[in-house]
């Protein structure tokens, strides 16, 4: 009974796909009978999976219990795209109560949904831009992006005077900025709101959100990389190595599908700082950028500042022949 | 059900008798699988930063692998249709063979891409219903779909026939050749859709071509029974189960033209690169000539080329042919050859230069080669176990004796 409520909602407003898609949270739900469940379907290869994966730095006591029964409540969630409400709210609990058991400290993680009738947009203005990278390192310190690998979502390509060329520009380079003779382009993901990477992706963890921002389910991203190679602007990120971040430069305000933390062996991105943008708040790129060369808003809402660059100013697009129709357009003055 | 049991029984007890040649053989192999499970062990603990790997090169070594060797599971349909289909007796007893090499390769590929997960122990997020399939959008997960098919459609028939065999009793027609029917519309299925899973992406201009299917099946046809030919030689030098001369010279003939018709392709595709170099042409200027100094592919892919060239050349030749250490030599200089081409030679450059031009290259790291090592010797561990327990049933020295 409950069973079939919760599959009605189970997309929770969020996808388009319609309530017939399947996810273990609907197989797993019943709580009352978890372990029955298990047997039933004769998973004793996931359980025993498990069972090591929550047996992991397990030592005595209550806080262990409790620990790794929430690592293997962890183990078994779904996908966040088809959870219900209540199932979201519960996985951010175990999510929050884990990182305080692990770390002592708290951290919030939201899971706001996309606001009606907004859908974000970003243009960057090639004329202002001097390629000082604080957007870089904004981005890096919001995001919780892995500082052992130095794992950058922005890259800034510097291009010589008299040509747009990509293949002749250089985006890793350390000497004084603005260099004579060149400038200065921004990228990153342009949020397409016809996304190759979504199409591909075997197991659903990354789609497309009301608000046009394509995100992640890190903990449901199996790391085959595909949506990598699927993407055409480099916009992809992933964890190599178990990303580290120290505990006092963690961003504790989290959105589940942003800035929490992730681990090794899944797939990130730029979110338009989910946690950000969806509380009303710019992305911490466009706040950084001391020249103003980064612009971000609704594009449903006439009057904003991202409609007025559309209307007013002479934008492009890159690599529109592919048809994945970016929300990230470029400008001079 | 019993019988069953017996006949596994049986089965692995012929696997366990052998020569000292034998013997040394599936001890070498076993040293390799526990080498290799010790360097996915470093992999699992470290991530796969300790491949090649990188945000620049997202694939490697073992899709590379994964991706020839699929070509080399669709390849024992070859054997199949004219054995079973076309009553072509002269292939019959290549096609246990055959399906069974189908069945090692397929372990491989499903190792290989396990082993390139990041994730492995979230694969169950791949099983329909319990977890979320994207089919049908996602290629991969077509993959998934048909690879596991066929995985499943070369043990049953096989094992069919061999229970029946193995109890004293003819197979059935009317079982299994629908099933073989079957398997040969699927073999050159999981082909095109491992094609598709590359030629569908626009992000990549290396792989977005339409020949790139067409060439996977040229090519596998190739290589496949190739591989086919020298473990057929190799089985009727070493043990009493006899392969006819004209069922090799068959088996050749059909790697003759699949290598013909994989040149006619490749030289197309250089045609259309080279003739006149567009941005799309930088994978293939990157792989045949460098690029910003950059050319460590450079020396594989010419390799290849001369291999491909000259393997093909051999096989062309009716009297080279027909000489089979000449036509053992051509199989070995194709199967290298391809393996290169449709490995390394195809995936690496499809990320060189990146979506901005940035040209990083790729080399497998050590962790890298010893787990692609061992799950090769794993493919070969499995295959020797099929064949030497299909033999005696084959020849009918195994029976089921009752109780």
């Amino acid at each position: 009974m409950e069973n079939s409520k919760n599959q009605a909602h189970s997309c929770g407003g969020q996808c388009s796909c319609g309530s017939k898609k399947d996810g273990v949270n609907q197989v797993f739900e019943k709580k009352s009978d978890r372990r029955g469940m298990l047997k039933q379907l004769g998973l004793g290869f996931f359980t025993a999976a498990a069972a090591v994966n929550s047996s992991c730095s397990v030592t005595s006591g209550e806080d262990s219990k409790a620990k790794a029964d929430m690592n293997w409540e962890e183990y078994f969630k779904g996908n966040y795209k088809l959870m219900s409400k209540e199932e979201r709210l519960e996985t951010i609990g175990r999510l929050e109560r884990l990182y305080e058991v692990n770390n002592g400290t708290k951290i919030n993680v939201s899971s706001k949904d996309a606001h009606q009738d907004v859908l974000y947009g970003y243009a960057f203005n090639i004329s202002k831009c001097q390629g000082y990278m604080d957007c870089i390192n904004a981005c890096v310190q919001e995001n919780n992006q892995d500082r052992s690998s130095e794992m950058q979502y922005i890259r800034i390509h510097e291009h010589q005077n008299g040509q747009m060329n990509f293949e002749n520009a250089d985006d890793n380079f350390f000497h004084e900025v603005p260099a004579s003779g060149h400038f200065y382009m921004g990228t990153q993901c342009y949020h397409c709101e016809n996304p190759p990477c979504v199409e591909v992706c075997p197991v659903e963890a990354t789609w497309k959100e009301k608000d046009g921002i394509v995100v992640i389910d890190y903990d449901w991203c199996i790391g085959c990389r595909y949506c990598m190679a699927a993407c055409p602007y480099d916009g992809r990120r992933f964890n190599w190595n178990e990303p580290q971040v120290p505990e006092q430069e963690v961003n504790k305000d989290q959105h589940y599908l942003g800035n929490r933390l992730r681990k090794k062996g899944v797939m990130e991105k730029c979110t338009f700082c989910v946690q950000r943008s969806r509380s009303g708040k710019n992305p911490a790129c466009v706040e950084a950028c001391p020249t103003g060369a980064r612009i971000f808003g609704n594009l449903l809402d006439p009057e904003s500042e991202i409609r007025w660059v559309l209307e007013n100013k002479k934008v492009f697009r890159l690599k529109e022949d592919l048809g994945t129709e970016p929300k990230f357009w470029y400008f001079m003055d | 059900m019993k019988i069953f049991l017996h006949l596994i029984k049986d089965g692995l007890g012929a696997a366990l008798i052998g020569g000292k040649r034998y013997h040394f053989w599936m001890g070498a192999l076993t040293l390799l699988m526990l080498f290799g499970a010790f360097c996915y062990s470093v992999q699992l603990q470290e991530g796969l930063a300790v491949t090649g790997m990188s945000d620049r090169v997202s694939w490697g070594l073992y899709i590379s692998n994964f991706t020839f060797l699929v070509g080399v599971a669709a390849a024992a349909v070859m054997l199949v249709l004219p054995t079973y289909v076309l009553k072509d007796t002269d292939f019959s007893r290549a096609v246990l063979i055959g399906e069974g090499l189908a069945v090692a390769a397929l372990v491989m590929c499903l190792a290989f891409v396990v082993v390139d997960l990041g994730g492995p122990a979230r694969a169950w997020h791949l099983i329909p219903v319990i977890g979320t399939f994207n089919w049908p959008n996602s290629m991969l997960a077509w993959d998934v779909l048909v690879l596991n098919g066929y995985l499943f459609i070369n043990i049953t028939i096989p094992m069919y026939i061999l229970y029946t065999r193995y109890r004293g009793k003819t197979p059935d027609k009317r079982i299994y050749i629908p099933g073989v029917l079957i398997s040969v519309f699927w073999a050159v299925g999981i082909h095109m859709v491992t094609a598709f899973l590359y030629a569908g992406l626009p992000a990549r201009p290396f792989w977005n071509n339409a020949l790139l299917g067409p060439r996977f099946l040229a090519s596998a046809f190739a290589a496949g029974p190739a591989l086919i030919i020298l473990v057929l030689e190799v089985i009727r030098k070493y043990t009493e189960y006899s392969i006819a001369d004209t069922t090799i010279r068959k088996i050749s003939m059909v790697v003759t033209v699949a290598a013909q018709i994989n040149l006619i392709m490749l030289f197309s595709e250089l045609f259309k690169e080279f003739y006149f170099p567009t941005h799309h042409s930088s994978s293939a200027v990157y792989l045949y000539f460098g690029l910003d100094g950059k050319n460590a592919l450079t020396p594989w892919v010419y390799t290849a080329l001369v291999l491909n060239i000259v393997g093909t050349g051999i096989l062309t030749l009716n009297s080279l042919r027909k000489n089979f250490k000449w036509l053992s030599l051509a199989c070995i200089l194709l199967f290298i050859g391809i393996w290169i081409d449709k490995g390394m030679g195809l995936i690496i450059p499809g990320f060189i230069p990146g979506p901005w031009g940035k040209v990083v290259e790729y080399a497998p790291s050590w962790v890298e080669i010893g787990v692609t090592l061992g799950v090769w010797a794993m493919g070969c561990f499995v295959f020797t176990v099929l064949v030497k327990a299909a033999i005696p049933i084959e020849t009918g020295k195994m029976r089921y004796k009752g109780s």
